[in-house]
């Protein structure tokens, strides 16, 4: 309060004005911030309203700001659509929520962009700086909430360091390894006065973004490679974030090296291409665990040896010597002492490398490969019972498997992942770190606001555990009009549980059957303002996704009734080596 | 009557899982142990709201141990400098390192557990004794050449600086005292030489 009435007094503005003339105008906060937003080129603001920002969403009925600010139902869904929005369009994503609840609320959201390296923004209002630490009404402790879940956090107590936290704020978020920032905003800062000045570049010491790698470090991965007899390339999503998969793709088919991706790295590597293995890991093929366990060099590629690719990470690659880029020094040697590290940003490196590999036949090498894919091709029964597997390839057929297509968490996460041949970076986007049900719904909401005007698809694939976690983001994409295919794949269980159930906890299905609580979809659908369409018979898939690419100007609900007993297969067991999978010709008696 | 013998599961080990276990200072043996060091580290942090709480949350977010720390005004104000002890494996230290650099706040990080330097902690203890016993407790401490910073006529307090393992000899001699309470700050450390003399 005494600083809004100082800085209002006729004297400070003269001297403002003395200073630079365009600077004497004072704005209050919140003006400050939607300016700040403005400058930053933000595009849509996913938020909800609340006391302590009021004057916030006031300024922005008054000053009807460039971006489009989105009213989501739950801030939970806010910051999915956000993160949906940003991996959709590589920019980053803003969200604006209130104090306590709201901020709590978006907690998940927060864990998940940390997880995943997602750029996020998010401002969250706070009790006046007169009242913290008072346990007022909708107080809550953001910072020391958030602290272990954000790539960085400001709390503001001084409306003239406002803008400057605001571009601090937005190039922490894009800058190096990607990752949330909170941006803590106290009532009776966003109402204090200030001039407003947006600066270009911040200086944040004790923070450098990493480049180029080191060139003696590239030179020694680069005889490496041309010294390997069985190389791989294990791609992750550091590669699409960087914008690198044209250079990889460009790589790996000159050099004739076969590429396995992680599940992030999905798209970053067409998996039409005859080299790729697809996906490594606890659900990934059968033959890339087989490349993985069998190469002599491993180059990893923005990946960062996650334990559901290395499953028991003592007998994980045990031939391989590793090469391993990444802009993150932390994830260098985390859980896998590697050979080479090279840290920078994948692209440059890969620019860098490019130059100095040549091609290198290894007839025996790929000949094995074939061999592998030959042995246990991905696959599911077709016996007239309609099964996920196939929905999944019936929507990359009807799309050309040009859509951007946004998974749930589960078993529809690693259907959607093995099934439908991504070819394109950032046309698949699933929440892979935290595993957060309920994201792919507002996420491919989010997305879809990112690719309007792009006249691609957006499918959201879904379970019915996760899809009514945020079932309420449904009303808002049908009040935008954006006509996101919402597929559900329905066994009625908790499919990925009851999947270890069976296999593991001897057919003890507790508190997995959700038929018992689940709506009617399809009424569902429709209270929301979409349209609902179901189906129970893999004859009329087809006919279904016709109907559902006729409707263009509001999100469709398919309800597919899938056959509960079906299981993600191949798979690794929790714990075991990635050689030791589980297969489709799996016969569960032999496994007691 | 017969015993079961369990029948060890044949471990084959590759040159590469060799050498990673070599490189994370992990045992290489099944019954063999970590190579657990204990390390001193320096941090020059910025003088911001909760950067201190960030270095600290990074220790157990990530489950480091963090044995001390000392934290203090450095040479310029507008920061702060902390000596951190921490024991891990090498694989776990090059962690601890990575994670503390790629916090925000922090601007320099520095492992001196291998580079040549002093360190020093400072020890107050308090005893309680009369006036007749004050002679005898004052003829040990003097040899560890502790300074009376109060006296009272039950009790006596000293400090006493130097490093760690001096503390600890100190602590220990005490013992035949009735110590009734014991402050010790952790150790602060520094190089020997100026960053550019080596």
């Amino acid at each position: 309060m005494s600083d809004s009435s100082t800085l209002s007094t006729p004297s400070a503005a003269s001297s403002a004005a003395t200073a630079s003339s365009t600077d004497a105008l004072l704005a209050t906060g919140a003006e400050i911030l939607i300016r700040s937003l403005e400058a930053e080129g933000v595009e849509y603001v996913f938020g909800h309203p609340g006391g302590a920002v009021i004057s916030i969403y006031d300024e922005m009925h008054r000053i009807q700001p460039s971006f489009q600010h989105i009213l989501v139902r739950h801030e939970q869904g806010g910051t999915h659509a956000a993160e949906g929005y940003a991996k959709a369009t590589g920019k980053v994503g803003t969200v604006l929520v209130t104090s306590g609840p709201g901020a709590t609320n978006c907690v998940t959201g927060i864990a998940d962009a940390y997880m995943d390296s997602i750029p996020l923004v998010v401002f969250t209002g706070q009790v006046p700086t007169h009242l913290i630490g008072n346990d007022a009404f909708q107080e809550c402790d953001t910072i020391g909430v958030t602290r272990s879940i954000t790539k960085h956090s400001f709390l503001v107590r001084d409306v003239k360091e406002l803008a400057e936290t605001v571009r601090k704020a937005y190039h922490l978020a894009q800058t190096g390894r990607p990752g949330p920032v909170v941006v803590d905003l106290p009532k009776d800062v966003l109402a204090a006065r200030a001039p407003f000045h947006y600066p270009e570049k911040v200086q944040i010491r004790g923070y450098s973004v990493v480049g180029r790698g080191n060139a003696d470090q590239v030179q020694l991965a680069a005889q490496m490679m041309a010294e390997a007899k069985r190389p791989l390339f294990y791609v992750g999503g550091g590669t699409i974030i960087s914008g690198g998969s044209e250079r990889l793709t460009a790589l790996a088919r000159r050099t004739g090296i076969p590429v396995t991706t992680t599940l992030h790295g999905l798209g970053a590597f067409p998996e039409t291409d005859p080299l790729s293995v697809g996906m490594l890991g606890m659900h990934g093929t059968w033959y890339a665990n087989m490349a993985v366990q069998n190469t002599d060099l491993l180059i990893a590629v923005g990946a960062r040896f996650d334990d559901r690719v290395t499953g028991k990470i003592e007998a994980w690659a045990p031939h391989a010597k590793i090469i391993h880029i990444d802009i993150d020094p932390a994830c260098i040697s985390k859980n896998v002492p590697v050979d080479c590290p090279i840290l920078g940003d994948v692209s440059m490196v890969l620019e860098q490398l490019d130059p100095l590999v040549e091609h290198v036949d290894r007839p025996e090498w790929l000949a094995q490969i074939e061999a592998w894919k030959a042995e246990c091709p991905m696959d599911f029964e077709r016996d007239g019972k309609l099964r996920p597997q196939e929905i999944i390839q019936a929507l990359r057929d009807h799309t050309a498997g040009e859509a951007c297509v946004v998974t749930d968490v589960g078993q529809n996460q690693m259907w959607g992942a093995q099934f439908y041949s991504y070819v394109h970076p950032r046309s698949h986007i699933t929440s892979g770190g935290l595993g957060t049900m309920g994201f792919s719904l507002p996420a491919a909401m989010g997305a879809a606001f990112g690719l309007r005007g792009t006249g691609r698809d957006v499918i959201s694939i879904n379970g019915d555990g996760g899809v009514l976690m945020n079932i309420q983001e449904l009303g808002v994409a049908a009040a935008h009009k954006l006509p996101v295919k919402v597929v559900i794949l329905n066994n009625q269980f908790l499919g990925m549980v009851r999947q270890w159930q069976e296999l593991f906890h001897d057919n003890r299905y507790s508190h997995t059957n959700l038929e018992p609580t689940n709506p009617d979809f399809v009424q569902l659908a429709e209270a929301f303002g979409c349209v609902g369409l179901r189906c129970s018979d893999p004859a009329d898939i087809a006919a279904t996704l016709d109907a559902a690419w006729q409707v263009t100007d509001r999100p469709v609900v398919m309800d597919f009734r899938v056959v509960t007993e079906e299981k993600v297969f191949p798979m690794v067991p929790a714990g075991a080596a990635t050689d030791n999978m589980i297969t489709a010709q799996f016969n569960p008696e032999a496994c007691a | 009557m017969t015993t079961e013998i369990p029948v060890e599961p044949q471990v084959t080990i590759t040159p590469q899982q060799l050498f990673r276990k070599k490189a994370a200072g992990e045992a290489i043996l099944p019954d063999g142990e970590d190579m657990v060091n204990r390390h001193v580290l320096t941090v020059l942090i910025d003088d911001t709201i909760g950067a201190l709480n960030r270095v600290a949350n990074l220790f157990s977010q990530r489950g480091f141990n963090l044995e001390s720390v000392t934290v203090g005004e450095a040479k310029d104000p507008s920061q702060r400098r902390l000596t951190l002890v921490t024991t891990g494996n090498d694989r776990i230290i090059g962690q601890v390192l990575r994670q503390l650099q790629g916090l925000i706040d922090t601007i320099e990080v520095e492992d001196l557990t291998d580079e040549d330097h002093v360190e020093r902690e400072l020890c107050m203890v308090k005893v309680r004794c009369s006036a007749t016993e004050r002679a005898d407790v004052l003829a040990v401490v003097d040899v560890f050449r502790a300074n009376v910073v109060n006296i009272t006529p039950d009790s006596l307090t000293f400090e006493v600086t130097g490093p760690t393992a001096k503390i600890n000899a100190f602590i220990g001699v005490m013992k035949d005292f009735d110590v009734r309470e014991v402050a010790r700050s952790g150790r602060v450390a520094m190089r020997r030489r100026l960053a550019f003399e080596h």
